[in-house]
């Protein structure tokens, strides 16, 4: 059934039902890792603008660590490091049965990391070009904290915010890639896997990297369609 | 954790260094040559370069970079034609065929950041360079050049960074560079969290290192600077 969307010129002897099931825990992988990213996004943003310097260095830490280590080597210590952090702190605890950490747990675990890390720094620059006379014109007027934060902060972080976040969930994308390395059957593990059978490696890899430069693509599109609803009504964009 | 196995290892990963290092600086070398022209092309009023550069930079740019060293490393094999060719005891390599794929990665997203770069540039300080006899050649040179070269270091220096990171995926074709070198170490010990670190330590310094390079290449280029 899938194998009809493949082109003719691929002959996918019918492994297109494996690349398709891939593409589609590669799919559930990215999106999973988006969610969770953009907490760690938030929540290091507000890290990084709080009053206290402890929360601030903690942040700063945590950005410059994600940002100076290979994403395959976080995935590594995720993966074989974290059980072992995890049993640990589980006997601590004093639980005492082995706890296994699936590889998706820790693609997910790995990948939105690595995506909040750049996610503090965008949202951290999109809080800041928000001008603050327009806050204290609200808190002037009325408008109770959490308003404002609905109201006039919300709209615009949003809106700054977008481009970047838009990138740094295309390296995401790609990343999840790295991910095959532990052993998750997302598309790339699913290709190496046919490519075992059929002994066509350039035809399934090639056919691989169409399926992420599809997604991709539609990525970009979602990306330019968000952008353009969040700067509706934005003056300045007549002009350009 | 165990620091006496961190020390121990700490020799093997630095053996792993010379080769990271090794494909980083080659692929940088490699790629900068292949964005140039690619950022060219990317700009020439000639639509078929346009095309044939846009299509390249879009393939690079928009798949992982692990499918495209598989994609040279395993693919290639596939074709009889490659195979009895004399490129064979080249592209049968996993360090040619990893710093193939890096290079031509990394040359992709350079070439944007050029292209970037030479936009930026007035539109009629060309025209007066023209105007006063320059040829394009020179006026590229002289005019165009440094200013892209400037405006765009930021971004390449990223660029740069990220190659050190990207670089790992070389472990992936059997290849011992420090993350090669790493995963060998954590499945002979038993001792992930120690090996690890101690990698990821090194990739740390390494970028550190870079960072303060690029940071002092921007210093030094700054014009503003010279004129106050």
């Amino acid at each position: 059934m899938t194998d009809r969307i493949a082109p003719p010129v691929f002959d996918l002897e019918g492994f297109g039902h494996l690349l398709f099931q891939g593409t589609l825990m590669t799919i559930q992988l990215a999106l999973v890792s988006l969610v969770f990213g953009l907490a760690f996004g938030l929540i290091g943003a507000t890290m990084k603008l709080s009053r206290y310097r402890v929360l601030r260095i903690l942040a700063g830490i945590y950005t410059a660590l994600i940002r100076g280590i290979p994403e395959l080597m976080v995935i590594l210590f995720v993966y074989y490091g974290g059980v072992i952090l995890l049993n640990n702190f589980a006997g601590w605890l004093g639980y005492d049965s082995y706890i296994d950490v699936s590889a998706f747990a820790a693609g997910v675990t790995a990948l939105s990391l690595t995506f909040g890390a750049y996610a503090t720094e965008i949202f951290r620059g999109a809080i800041h070009a928000v001008p603050t006379n327009q806050i204290e014109a609200a808190r002037a007027i009325g408008m109770s904290p959490a308003t404002i934060f609905r109201r006039i902060l919300l709209p615009q972080v949003w809106r700054f915010a977008l481009p970047g976040l838009g990138n740094t969930f295309l390296i995401i994308l790609k990343e999840t890639a790295l991910v095959s390395v532990i052993g998750l059957e997302e598309l790339m593990r699913k290709t190496d896997m046919a490519v075992g059978y059929t002994k066509e490696p350039f035809t399934f890899f090639l056919f691989a990297a169409l399926i992420y430069l599809a997604m991709t693509a539609f990525v970009m599109m979602v990306q330019q369609g968000l952008e353009r609803r969040a700067n509706r009504g934005v003056a300045g964009r007549a002009l350009s | 954790m165990n620091f006496d196995v961190m020390i121990e290892a700490l020799p093997d990963l630095m053996g792993g260094l010379w080769l990271t290092l090794g494909l980083v600086a080659l692929a940088l070398v490699v790629g900068f040559a292949i964005a140039l022209p690619t950022a060219l092309a990317r700009l020439s009023p000639l639509a078929p370069l346009r095309m044939v550069a846009g299509i390249y930079v879009f393939f690079f740019r928009g798949t992982p970079l692990l499918v495209q060293i598989f994609l040279i490393y395993y693919g290639l094999s596939q074709f009889e034609g490659i195979r009895e060719s004399f490129l064979w005891p080249v592209l049968r390599e996993p360090f040619w065929c990893t710093l193939i794929a890096l290079a031509l990665n990394t040359g992709a997203y350079t070439a944007e950041v050029f292209r970037g770069g030479i936009l930026s540039v007035a539109h009629n300080q060309i025209e007066a360079a023209r105007a006063i006899g320059m040829s394009p050649a020179t006026a590229f040179r002289r005019i165009i050049w440094p200013q892209t070269i400037r405006q765009a270091l930021p971004a390449y220096g990223n660029e740069m960074i990220l190659m050190v990171k990207a670089s790992s995926l070389a472990s992936t074709v059997t290849l011992m560079d420090i993350t090669g070198v790493a995963r060998t170490l954590a499945a002979e010990t038993y001792m992930p969290i120690e090996i690890y670190t101690m990698a990821a330590v090194i990739y740390l310094a390494l970028t550190f290192a870079m960072s303060q390079v690029i940071h002092l290449l921007e210093w030094k280029m700054d014009v503003t600077r010279a004129r106050a």
